[in-house]
Protein backbone atom coordinates (compact mmCIF):
# COMPACT_ATOMS: atom_id res chain seq x y z
CA UNK A 1 0.00 0.00 0.00
CA UNK A 2 1.15 3.54 -0.76
CA UNK A 3 1.42 6.21 2.05
CA UNK A 4 -1.40 8.21 1.24
CA UNK A 5 -3.22 4.73 1.04
CA UNK A 6 -2.32 3.75 4.75
CA UNK A 7 -3.03 7.22 5.35
CA UNK A 8 -6.53 6.74 4.32
CA UNK A 9 -6.86 3.34 6.18
CA UNK A 10 -5.59 4.37 9.83
CA UNK A 11 -7.97 6.97 9.65
CA UNK A 12 -10.52 5.08 8.77
CA UNK A 13 -10.10 3.20 11.90
CA UNK A 14 -9.57 6.20 14.01
CA UNK A 15 -12.89 7.68 12.36
CA UNK A 16 -14.89 4.52 13.46
CA UNK A 17 -13.50 4.59 16.69
CA UNK A 18 -14.52 7.90 17.18
CA UNK A 19 -17.97 7.31 15.91
CA UNK A 20 -18.49 4.41 18.07
CA UNK A 21 -16.79 6.09 21.02
CA UNK A 22 -19.23 9.49 20.75
CA UNK A 23 -22.59 7.24 19.80
CA UNK A 24 -22.24 5.52 23.15
CA UNK A 25 -20.80 9.01 25.28
CA UNK A 26 -22.88 7.88 28.36
CA UNK A 27 -20.60 4.81 28.57
CA UNK A 28 -17.65 6.01 27.49
CA UNK A 29 -17.16 10.11 29.03
CA UNK A 30 -19.76 10.03 31.21
CA UNK A 31 -19.07 7.39 34.51
CA UNK A 32 -15.37 8.53 35.03
CA UNK A 33 -17.01 12.20 35.12
CA UNK A 34 -19.46 11.35 37.65
CA UNK A 35 -16.90 8.95 39.83
CA UNK A 36 -14.46 11.32 40.13
CA UNK A 37 -16.50 14.24 40.96
CA UNK A 38 -18.02 11.47 44.20
CA UNK A 39 -14.29 10.81 44.78
CA UNK A 40 -13.52 15.02 44.65
CA UNK A 41 -16.62 15.43 47.32
CA UNK A 42 -16.00 12.76 49.49
CA UNK A 43 -12.79 12.52 49.72
CA UNK A 44 -11.20 16.12 48.72
CA UNK A 45 -14.28 18.25 50.11
CA UNK A 46 -15.30 16.40 52.82
CA UNK A 47 -12.84 13.87 54.00
CA UNK A 48 -9.83 15.84 52.84
CA UNK A 49 -10.24 18.97 54.70
CA UNK A 50 -9.83 16.96 58.02
CA UNK A 51 -6.23 16.15 56.52
CA UNK A 52 -3.03 18.32 56.92
CA UNK A 53 -1.62 19.36 53.78
CA UNK A 54 0.89 17.68 51.93
CA UNK A 55 4.40 19.46 50.85
CA UNK A 56 1.95 22.51 51.11
CA UNK A 57 -1.07 21.31 49.14
CA UNK A 58 -4.65 20.92 50.47
CA UNK A 59 -5.48 17.16 50.33
CA UNK A 60 -7.49 17.53 47.22
CA UNK A 61 -4.83 19.34 45.45
CA UNK A 62 -2.93 16.55 45.95
CA UNK A 63 -5.43 13.63 45.01
CA UNK A 64 -6.24 15.65 41.54
CA UNK A 65 -3.02 14.14 39.14
CA UNK A 66 -3.96 10.86 40.32
CA UNK A 67 -7.68 10.84 40.09
CA UNK A 68 -6.90 12.22 36.59
CA UNK A 69 -4.75 9.76 35.99
CA UNK A 70 -6.83 6.97 37.30
CA UNK A 71 -9.18 7.94 34.81
CA UNK A 72 -7.19 8.37 31.49
CA UNK A 73 -5.68 4.87 32.56
CA UNK A 74 -8.99 3.19 32.93
CA UNK A 75 -10.59 4.84 30.07
CA UNK A 76 -7.46 4.20 27.53
CA UNK A 77 -7.35 0.51 28.83
CA UNK A 78 -10.81 -0.26 28.27
CA UNK A 79 -11.86 1.62 25.31
CA UNK A 80 -9.25 -0.46 23.43
CA UNK A 81 -9.87 -3.72 25.09
CA UNK A 82 -13.71 -3.31 24.42
CA UNK A 83 -13.49 -2.33 20.92
CA UNK A 84 -11.35 -4.94 19.45
CA UNK A 85 -12.85 -7.53 21.47
CA UNK A 86 -16.28 -6.62 20.49
CA UNK A 87 -14.52 -6.53 17.37
CA UNK A 88 -13.20 -9.88 17.28
CA UNK A 89 -16.34 -10.88 19.02
CA UNK A 90 -19.16 -10.24 15.93
CA UNK A 91 -16.44 -11.03 14.09
CA UNK A 92 -16.52 -7.81 12.11
CA UNK A 93 -12.81 -7.54 12.52
CA UNK A 94 -12.30 -10.00 9.33
CA UNK A 95 -13.23 -6.49 7.69
CA UNK A 96 -9.47 -5.32 8.80
CA UNK A 97 -7.91 -8.82 8.40
CA UNK A 98 -8.96 -9.50 4.94
CA UNK A 99 -8.07 -6.15 4.06
CA UNK A 100 -4.34 -4.78 2.71
CA UNK A 101 -4.15 -2.72 6.24
CA UNK A 102 -0.95 -3.31 7.89
CA UNK A 103 -0.70 -4.81 11.35
CA UNK A 104 0.84 -1.46 12.19
CA UNK A 105 -1.49 0.25 11.04
CA UNK A 106 -4.18 -1.77 12.99
CA UNK A 107 -2.19 -1.73 15.81
CA UNK A 108 -2.14 2.48 15.89
CA UNK A 109 -5.72 2.56 14.39
CA UNK A 110 -6.94 1.25 17.77
CA UNK A 111 -4.46 2.57 19.96
CA UNK A 112 -4.85 5.84 18.98
CA UNK A 113 -8.55 5.20 19.81
CA UNK A 114 -7.70 4.34 23.36
CA UNK A 115 -5.54 7.47 22.87
CA UNK A 116 -8.28 9.85 22.15
CA UNK A 117 -11.08 8.54 24.98
CA UNK A 118 -7.95 8.89 28.06
CA UNK A 119 -7.52 12.32 26.73
CA UNK A 120 -10.92 13.41 26.62
CA UNK A 121 -11.95 11.88 29.33
CA UNK A 122 -8.65 13.12 31.06
CA UNK A 123 -10.04 16.79 30.71
CA UNK A 124 -13.01 16.18 31.37
CA UNK A 125 -12.04 15.18 34.65
CA UNK A 126 -9.60 17.81 35.34
CA UNK A 127 -12.19 20.22 34.47
CA UNK A 128 -14.59 18.91 36.88
CA UNK A 129 -12.34 19.32 39.32
CA UNK A 130 -12.75 23.56 39.05
CA UNK A 131 -15.52 23.19 40.69
CA UNK A 132 -13.98 21.45 44.11
CA UNK A 133 -10.31 23.47 43.61
CA UNK A 134 -8.25 25.82 42.02
CA UNK A 135 -5.65 23.87 39.83
CA UNK A 136 -1.86 24.37 39.95
CA UNK A 137 0.44 23.92 36.94
CA UNK A 138 3.97 23.64 37.49
CA UNK A 139 4.93 21.99 34.31
CA UNK A 140 3.15 22.31 31.08
CA UNK A 141 4.71 20.09 29.18
CA UNK A 142 5.28 17.05 31.52
CA UNK A 143 1.80 16.75 31.89
CA UNK A 144 0.91 16.84 28.35
CA UNK A 145 3.47 14.24 27.76
CA UNK A 146 3.08 12.03 30.95
CA UNK A 147 -0.88 12.14 30.08
CA UNK A 148 0.41 11.04 26.12
CA UNK A 149 2.40 8.44 27.11
CA UNK A 150 0.31 6.51 29.77
CA UNK A 151 -2.43 6.97 27.01
CA UNK A 152 -0.03 5.08 24.61
CA UNK A 153 1.05 2.36 27.31
CA UNK A 154 -2.31 1.47 28.28
CA UNK A 155 -4.60 1.49 25.11
CA UNK A 156 -1.83 -0.85 24.20
CA UNK A 157 -1.87 -3.17 27.37
CA UNK A 158 -5.69 -3.31 26.51
CA UNK A 159 -5.17 -4.18 22.91
CA UNK A 160 -3.17 -7.20 24.02
CA UNK A 161 -5.43 -7.81 26.81
CA UNK A 162 -8.10 -8.13 23.56
CA UNK A 163 -6.04 -10.22 21.75
CA UNK A 164 -6.32 -12.74 23.78
CA UNK A 165 -9.47 -12.74 25.40
CA UNK A 166 -11.86 -15.61 24.25
CA UNK A 167 -14.96 -14.76 26.72
CA UNK A 168 -16.11 -11.16 28.31
CA UNK A 169 -14.64 -12.46 31.52
CA UNK A 170 -11.35 -12.10 30.64
CA UNK A 171 -12.09 -8.45 29.26
CA UNK A 172 -12.37 -7.80 32.72
CA UNK A 173 -10.20 -9.85 34.58
CA UNK A 174 -7.28 -7.02 34.68
CA UNK A 175 -8.93 -4.04 34.84
CA UNK A 176 -10.72 -5.43 37.78
CA UNK A 177 -7.89 -7.83 39.80
CA UNK A 178 -4.73 -6.15 38.22
CA UNK A 179 -5.52 -2.23 37.16
CA UNK A 180 -7.69 -1.42 39.40
CA UNK A 181 -5.52 -2.72 42.90
CA UNK A 182 -2.52 -1.09 41.43
CA UNK A 183 -3.89 2.35 41.17
CA UNK A 184 -5.49 2.35 43.80
CA UNK A 185 -2.06 1.11 45.86
CA UNK A 186 -0.06 3.42 43.19
CA UNK A 187 0.06 6.67 45.13
CA UNK A 188 -3.45 8.33 43.88
CA UNK A 189 -4.99 8.99 47.56
CA UNK A 190 -1.77 9.23 49.83
CA UNK A 191 2.53 9.67 49.33
CA UNK A 192 3.87 6.78 49.88
CA UNK A 193 6.87 7.90 51.86
CA UNK A 194 4.35 8.19 54.74
CA UNK A 195 4.35 4.24 54.47
CA UNK A 196 6.18 2.03 56.81
CA UNK A 197 9.09 1.00 54.91
CA UNK A 198 8.06 -2.41 53.90
CA UNK A 199 5.00 -1.31 52.19
CA UNK A 200 7.04 2.02 50.99
CA UNK A 201 9.67 -0.59 49.30
CA UNK A 202 6.84 -3.09 48.17
CA UNK A 203 5.08 0.41 46.52
CA UNK A 204 8.26 0.87 44.54
CA UNK A 205 7.53 -1.99 42.50
CA UNK A 206 4.33 -0.87 41.43
CA UNK A 207 4.67 1.01 37.92
CA UNK A 208 1.53 3.06 38.55
CA UNK A 209 3.11 4.74 41.24
CA UNK A 210 5.47 6.22 38.88
CA UNK A 211 3.09 7.23 36.48
CA UNK A 212 0.43 8.88 39.12
CA UNK A 213 4.11 10.76 40.51
CA UNK A 214 4.90 11.76 37.15
CA UNK A 215 1.54 13.20 36.55
CA UNK A 216 1.24 15.02 40.34
CA UNK A 217 4.82 16.57 39.42
CA UNK A 218 3.84 18.19 36.06
CA UNK A 219 0.67 19.71 38.47
CA UNK A 220 2.52 20.69 41.86
CA UNK A 221 5.92 19.90 41.58
CA UNK A 222 6.26 17.33 43.91
CA UNK A 223 6.77 13.44 43.77
CA UNK A 224 7.77 10.43 45.65
CA UNK A 225 10.27 9.02 42.76
CA UNK A 226 12.66 11.06 40.37
CA UNK A 227 10.70 12.36 37.18
CA UNK A 228 13.40 10.82 34.91
CA UNK A 229 13.16 7.55 36.26
CA UNK A 230 9.26 7.52 35.75
CA UNK A 231 9.96 8.47 32.24
CA UNK A 232 12.24 5.75 31.39
CA UNK A 233 10.12 3.25 32.96
CA UNK A 234 6.86 4.51 30.81
CA UNK A 235 9.10 4.51 27.62
CA UNK A 236 10.57 1.62 28.24
CA UNK A 237 6.89 -0.15 28.97
CA UNK A 238 5.28 1.61 26.35
CA UNK A 239 7.93 0.57 23.47
CA UNK A 240 8.26 -3.27 24.91
CA UNK A 241 4.78 -3.63 24.43
CA UNK A 242 4.38 -1.98 21.20
CA UNK A 243 6.89 -4.42 19.84
CA UNK A 244 5.39 -7.47 21.78
CA UNK A 245 2.38 -6.22 19.78
CA UNK A 246 3.75 -5.80 16.22
CA UNK A 247 5.04 -9.09 16.52
CA UNK A 248 2.03 -11.09 17.73
CA UNK A 249 0.05 -9.17 15.11
CA UNK A 250 2.58 -10.18 12.39
CA UNK A 251 2.41 -14.04 13.37
CA UNK A 252 -1.33 -13.32 13.74
CA UNK A 253 -1.75 -14.65 17.30
CA UNK A 254 -4.85 -14.43 18.97
CA UNK A 255 -6.20 -13.42 15.22
CA UNK A 256 -5.97 -16.58 12.95
CA UNK A 257 -6.61 -19.83 13.74
CA UNK B 1 -1.69 -16.12 -15.09
CA UNK B 2 -3.78 -18.18 -13.41
CA UNK B 3 -5.93 -16.38 -10.62
CA UNK B 4 -5.47 -18.80 -8.11
CA UNK B 5 -2.65 -21.34 -7.95
CA UNK B 6 -2.20 -23.50 -4.74
CA UNK B 7 0.29 -26.45 -4.64
CA UNK B 8 -0.11 -28.75 -1.66
CA UNK B 9 -1.54 -27.23 0.51
CA UNK B 10 -2.09 -28.62 3.63
CA UNK B 11 -3.62 -27.30 7.48
CA UNK B 12 -3.19 -28.93 10.83
CA UNK B 13 -5.37 -27.11 13.81
CA UNK B 14 -4.49 -27.14 16.88
CA UNK B 15 -6.86 -29.28 18.39
CA UNK B 16 -4.29 -32.14 15.73
CA UNK B 17 -7.85 -31.98 12.85
CA UNK B 18 -6.47 -32.00 9.50
CA UNK B 19 -8.39 -29.67 7.37
CA UNK B 20 -6.90 -29.70 4.21
CA UNK B 21 -4.45 -32.50 3.47
CA UNK B 22 -2.09 -31.25 0.37
CA UNK B 23 -4.56 -29.62 -1.93
CA UNK B 24 -3.64 -28.25 -5.29
CA UNK B 25 -5.54 -26.08 -6.90
CA UNK B 26 -5.60 -23.76 -9.97
CA UNK B 27 -8.42 -21.29 -10.68
CA UNK B 28 -7.73 -19.44 -14.20
CA UNK B 29 -8.29 -16.09 -14.14
CA UNK B 30 -12.07 -14.76 -15.49
CA UNK B 31 -13.41 -18.38 -14.67
CA UNK B 32 -16.91 -19.05 -12.37
CA UNK B 33 -15.21 -21.73 -10.24
CA UNK B 34 -17.45 -23.94 -8.03
CA UNK B 35 -16.00 -25.28 -5.21
CA UNK B 36 -18.18 -28.20 -4.06
CA UNK B 37 -17.96 -30.63 -0.64
CA UNK B 38 -19.79 -31.99 2.34
CA UNK B 39 -20.03 -30.16 5.54
CA UNK B 40 -16.32 -30.19 7.43
CA UNK B 41 -14.70 -30.93 3.79
CA UNK B 42 -12.46 -27.74 4.03
CA UNK B 43 -13.85 -25.04 2.35
CA UNK B 44 -14.22 -22.28 3.90
CA UNK B 45 -10.28 -23.30 5.61
CA UNK B 46 -9.48 -23.05 1.99
CA UNK B 47 -11.47 -19.92 1.67
CA UNK B 48 -9.78 -18.27 4.65
CA UNK B 49 -6.75 -19.35 3.78
CA UNK B 50 -6.84 -17.62 0.64
CA UNK B 51 -8.18 -14.44 2.01
CA UNK B 52 -6.10 -13.89 5.31
CA UNK B 53 -7.88 -15.34 7.78
CA UNK B 54 -6.30 -18.39 8.81
CA UNK B 55 -2.70 -19.23 8.75
CA UNK B 56 -1.49 -22.73 6.40
CA UNK B 57 0.47 -25.35 7.86
CA UNK B 58 2.15 -25.88 4.55
CA UNK B 59 2.26 -25.34 0.84
CA UNK B 60 2.33 -22.46 -1.75
CA UNK B 61 -0.71 -20.41 -2.32
CA UNK B 62 -0.57 -17.41 -5.00
CA UNK B 63 -3.18 -15.20 -5.89
CA UNK B 64 -2.60 -13.36 -9.65
CA UNK B 65 0.97 -12.15 -9.08
CA UNK B 66 1.38 -12.48 -5.19
CA UNK B 67 2.57 -15.23 -3.07
CA UNK B 68 0.35 -15.10 0.27
CA UNK B 69 3.54 -15.49 2.25
CA UNK B 70 5.51 -13.14 0.59
CA UNK B 71 3.48 -10.24 -0.63
CA UNK B 72 0.31 -11.08 1.82
CA UNK B 73 -1.07 -7.39 1.75
CA UNK B 74 -1.19 -7.26 -2.51
CA UNK B 75 -2.50 -10.30 -2.37
CA UNK B 76 -5.31 -9.50 -0.24
CA UNK B 77 -5.63 -6.16 -2.83
CA UNK B 78 -7.25 -8.52 -5.52
CA UNK B 79 -9.43 -10.54 -3.35
CA UNK B 80 -13.28 -9.27 -2.41
CA UNK B 81 -14.59 -12.10 0.14
CA UNK B 82 -18.59 -12.84 0.75
CA UNK B 83 -18.00 -15.20 4.59
CA UNK B 84 -20.59 -17.82 5.11
CA UNK B 85 -22.03 -15.84 8.04
CA UNK B 86 -22.64 -11.98 8.98
CA UNK B 87 -19.80 -10.42 10.40
CA UNK B 88 -20.17 -6.17 10.05
CA UNK B 89 -21.55 -4.48 12.76
CA UNK B 90 -25.20 -4.48 12.83
CA UNK B 91 -25.32 -0.83 14.53
CA UNK B 92 -23.90 0.87 11.74
CA UNK B 93 -25.48 2.47 8.74
CA UNK B 94 -25.25 0.42 5.22
CA UNK B 95 -23.35 3.18 3.98
CA UNK B 96 -21.02 3.05 6.30
CA UNK B 97 -20.58 -0.74 6.15
CA UNK B 98 -19.47 -0.05 2.76
CA UNK B 99 -17.08 2.69 2.95
CA UNK B 100 -15.28 1.75 5.80
CA UNK B 101 -14.49 -1.43 4.00
CA UNK B 102 -13.27 0.94 1.19
CA UNK B 103 -11.45 3.17 3.88
CA UNK B 104 -9.12 -0.39 4.64
CA UNK B 105 -7.95 -0.54 1.17
CA UNK B 106 -6.87 2.67 1.25
CA UNK B 107 -10.00 4.66 -0.74
CA UNK B 108 -10.71 7.73 0.40
CA UNK B 109 -13.84 8.14 1.79
CA UNK B 110 -15.33 10.32 -1.11
CA UNK B 111 -14.35 8.35 -3.74
CA UNK B 112 -15.64 5.36 -1.14
CA UNK B 113 -19.44 7.46 -1.19
CA UNK B 114 -19.36 7.76 -5.46
CA UNK B 115 -18.10 4.08 -5.61
CA UNK B 116 -20.51 2.88 -3.58
CA UNK B 117 -23.98 4.37 -5.13
CA UNK B 118 -24.00 1.88 -8.38
CA UNK B 119 -23.00 -1.09 -6.41
CA UNK B 120 -25.62 -0.10 -3.68
CA UNK B 121 -28.31 0.33 -6.54
CA UNK B 122 -27.91 -2.94 -8.46
CA UNK B 123 -28.28 -4.56 -5.32
CA UNK B 124 -31.36 -3.03 -4.49
CA UNK B 125 -29.90 -0.98 -1.42
CA UNK B 126 -29.37 2.53 -2.30
CA UNK B 127 -33.02 3.40 -0.43
CA UNK B 128 -31.73 1.33 3.01
CA UNK B 129 -28.29 2.98 2.82
CA UNK B 130 -28.72 5.26 6.15
CA UNK B 131 -30.78 2.37 7.64
CA UNK B 132 -28.71 0.29 10.17
CA UNK B 133 -27.56 -3.11 9.50
CA UNK B 134 -29.74 -4.33 12.04
CA UNK B 135 -33.17 -3.34 10.48
CA UNK B 136 -32.35 -5.22 7.38
CA UNK B 137 -33.69 -8.41 5.80
CA UNK B 138 -31.96 -11.71 5.71
CA UNK B 139 -31.75 -11.16 2.38
CA UNK B 140 -30.60 -7.78 2.00
CA UNK B 141 -27.59 -8.49 4.88
CA UNK B 142 -26.77 -10.76 2.21
CA UNK B 143 -26.94 -8.72 -0.81
CA UNK B 144 -24.97 -5.98 1.48
CA UNK B 145 -21.66 -8.45 2.37
CA UNK B 146 -21.79 -9.02 -1.29
CA UNK B 147 -21.72 -4.50 -1.68
CA UNK B 148 -19.00 -4.76 0.85
CA UNK B 149 -16.85 -7.42 -0.43
CA UNK B 150 -16.79 -5.25 -4.54
CA UNK B 151 -16.20 -1.74 -2.91
CA UNK B 152 -12.82 -1.81 -4.12
CA UNK B 153 -13.05 -3.64 -7.26
CA UNK B 154 -11.56 -7.05 -6.64
CA UNK B 155 -10.29 -9.13 -9.67
CA UNK B 156 -10.90 -12.15 -7.23
CA UNK B 157 -14.60 -12.53 -5.58
CA UNK B 158 -14.95 -15.30 -2.92
CA UNK B 159 -18.15 -16.27 -2.45
CA UNK B 160 -18.68 -18.62 0.48
CA UNK B 161 -22.10 -19.67 0.66
CA UNK B 162 -23.52 -16.60 -0.70
CA UNK B 163 -27.14 -17.81 -0.89
CA UNK B 164 -27.45 -19.76 2.13
CA UNK B 165 -31.49 -18.93 3.64
CA UNK B 166 -31.64 -16.70 0.73
CA UNK B 167 -35.51 -17.10 -0.99
CA UNK B 168 -35.89 -18.45 -4.47
CA UNK B 169 -36.67 -15.00 -6.43
CA UNK B 170 -33.53 -13.22 -4.81
CA UNK B 171 -31.67 -16.11 -5.01
CA UNK B 172 -31.93 -16.14 -8.95
CA UNK B 173 -31.53 -12.09 -9.11
CA UNK B 174 -27.90 -13.12 -7.17
CA UNK B 175 -27.12 -14.81 -9.99
CA UNK B 176 -27.66 -12.58 -12.52
CA UNK B 177 -25.85 -10.30 -11.08
CA UNK B 178 -23.04 -12.69 -10.03
CA UNK B 179 -22.91 -13.87 -14.00
CA UNK B 180 -22.94 -10.19 -15.09
CA UNK B 181 -19.78 -9.83 -12.84
CA UNK B 182 -17.94 -12.45 -14.03
CA UNK B 183 -18.73 -11.22 -17.60
CA UNK B 184 -16.86 -7.67 -16.53
CA UNK B 185 -13.90 -9.79 -15.63
CA UNK B 186 -14.12 -10.54 -12.09
CA UNK B 187 -12.89 -14.17 -11.08
CA UNK B 188 -15.12 -16.08 -8.87
CA UNK B 189 -14.79 -18.99 -6.39
CA UNK B 190 -17.93 -19.89 -5.40
CA UNK B 191 -18.89 -22.65 -2.81
CA UNK B 192 -22.23 -23.94 -2.31
CA UNK B 193 -24.36 -26.46 -0.82
CA UNK B 194 -27.47 -25.69 -3.84
CA UNK B 195 -25.40 -27.76 -6.22
CA UNK B 196 -28.75 -26.09 -8.55
CA UNK B 197 -26.73 -23.09 -8.13
CA UNK B 198 -23.14 -24.29 -8.96
CA UNK B 199 -24.71 -25.97 -11.90
CA UNK B 200 -26.32 -23.21 -13.23
CA UNK B 201 -23.14 -20.56 -12.74
CA UNK B 202 -19.96 -22.23 -12.35
CA UNK B 203 -18.05 -23.69 -15.84
CA UNK B 204 -15.62 -25.70 -13.78
CA UNK B 205 -16.22 -27.36 -10.70
CA UNK B 206 -13.41 -28.97 -7.87
CA UNK B 207 -14.89 -31.38 -5.15
CA UNK B 208 -13.08 -31.60 -1.87
CA UNK B 209 -13.93 -34.34 0.54
CA UNK B 210 -11.85 -34.73 3.83
CA UNK B 211 -9.32 -32.35 3.25
CA UNK B 212 -8.70 -33.48 -0.69
CA UNK B 213 -9.49 -32.66 -3.94
CA UNK B 214 -11.38 -35.70 -5.49
CA UNK B 215 -12.66 -33.99 -8.79
CA UNK B 216 -11.99 -31.28 -10.52
CA UNK B 217 -13.07 -30.70 -14.15
CA UNK B 218 -15.24 -28.35 -16.10
CA UNK B 219 -18.71 -29.10 -15.27
CA UNK B 220 -19.85 -29.88 -18.49
CA UNK B 221 -17.72 -32.57 -18.96
CA UNK B 222 -18.39 -34.00 -15.52
CA UNK B 223 -22.13 -34.44 -16.17
CA UNK B 224 -21.73 -35.70 -19.74
CA UNK B 225 -19.02 -38.32 -17.98
CA UNK B 226 -21.56 -39.23 -15.49
CA UNK B 227 -24.52 -39.91 -18.07
CA UNK B 228 -26.05 -36.49 -18.39
CA UNK B 229 -27.18 -36.78 -14.38
CA UNK B 230 -27.55 -34.15 -12.12
CA UNK B 231 -24.57 -32.67 -10.62
CA UNK B 232 -26.57 -33.29 -7.19
CA UNK B 233 -26.54 -37.00 -8.17
CA UNK B 234 -22.83 -37.15 -9.14
CA UNK B 235 -21.92 -34.98 -6.14
CA UNK B 236 -23.80 -37.67 -3.81
CA UNK B 237 -22.25 -40.74 -5.71
CA UNK B 238 -18.59 -39.32 -5.64
CA UNK B 239 -18.79 -38.35 -2.20
CA UNK B 240 -20.16 -42.31 -1.13
CA UNK B 241 -17.28 -43.64 -3.40
CA UNK B 242 -14.85 -41.60 -1.31
CA UNK B 243 -16.27 -42.70 1.35
CA UNK B 244 -15.95 -46.16 0.48
CA UNK B 245 -12.35 -45.81 -0.08
CA UNK B 246 -11.53 -43.87 2.93
CA UNK B 247 -12.78 -47.09 4.90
Amino acid sequence: MSPSRIATAYFTLVRKEVIRMTRIWSQTFLPSVITMSLYYAIFGTFIGSQIAPTDGFSYIQFIVPGLVMMAVITNAYSNVVSAFFGAKFQRNLEELMVSPTPAWVIVAGFASGGVLRGLIVGVLVLLTSLFFTHLVIYNLFIIMAAALLTCILFSLAGLLNGLFAKTFDAVSIVPTFVLTPLTYLGGVFYSVNRLPPFWRELSFFNPILYIVNLFRYGFLGISDVPVIESFALLSALTVALLVLLLVLFKRGVGLKS
Amino acid sequence: MPAVSIKNLRKTYESGAQALKGVDLTVEEGEFFALLGPNGAGKTTLIAILSGLALKSEGAVRVFDASIDEDPNLAKTYIGLVPQEFNFNIFEKVIDIVTTQAGYYGIPHTVALKDAEPILKVLDLWEKRDQKAMALSGGMKRRLMIARALIHHPRLLLLDEPTAGVDVELRRSMWDFLRERNAAGTTIILTTHYLEEAEQLCKRVAIINHGQIVVNEPTSDLIKRHGDQRLEDIFISLIQKDAQTNV
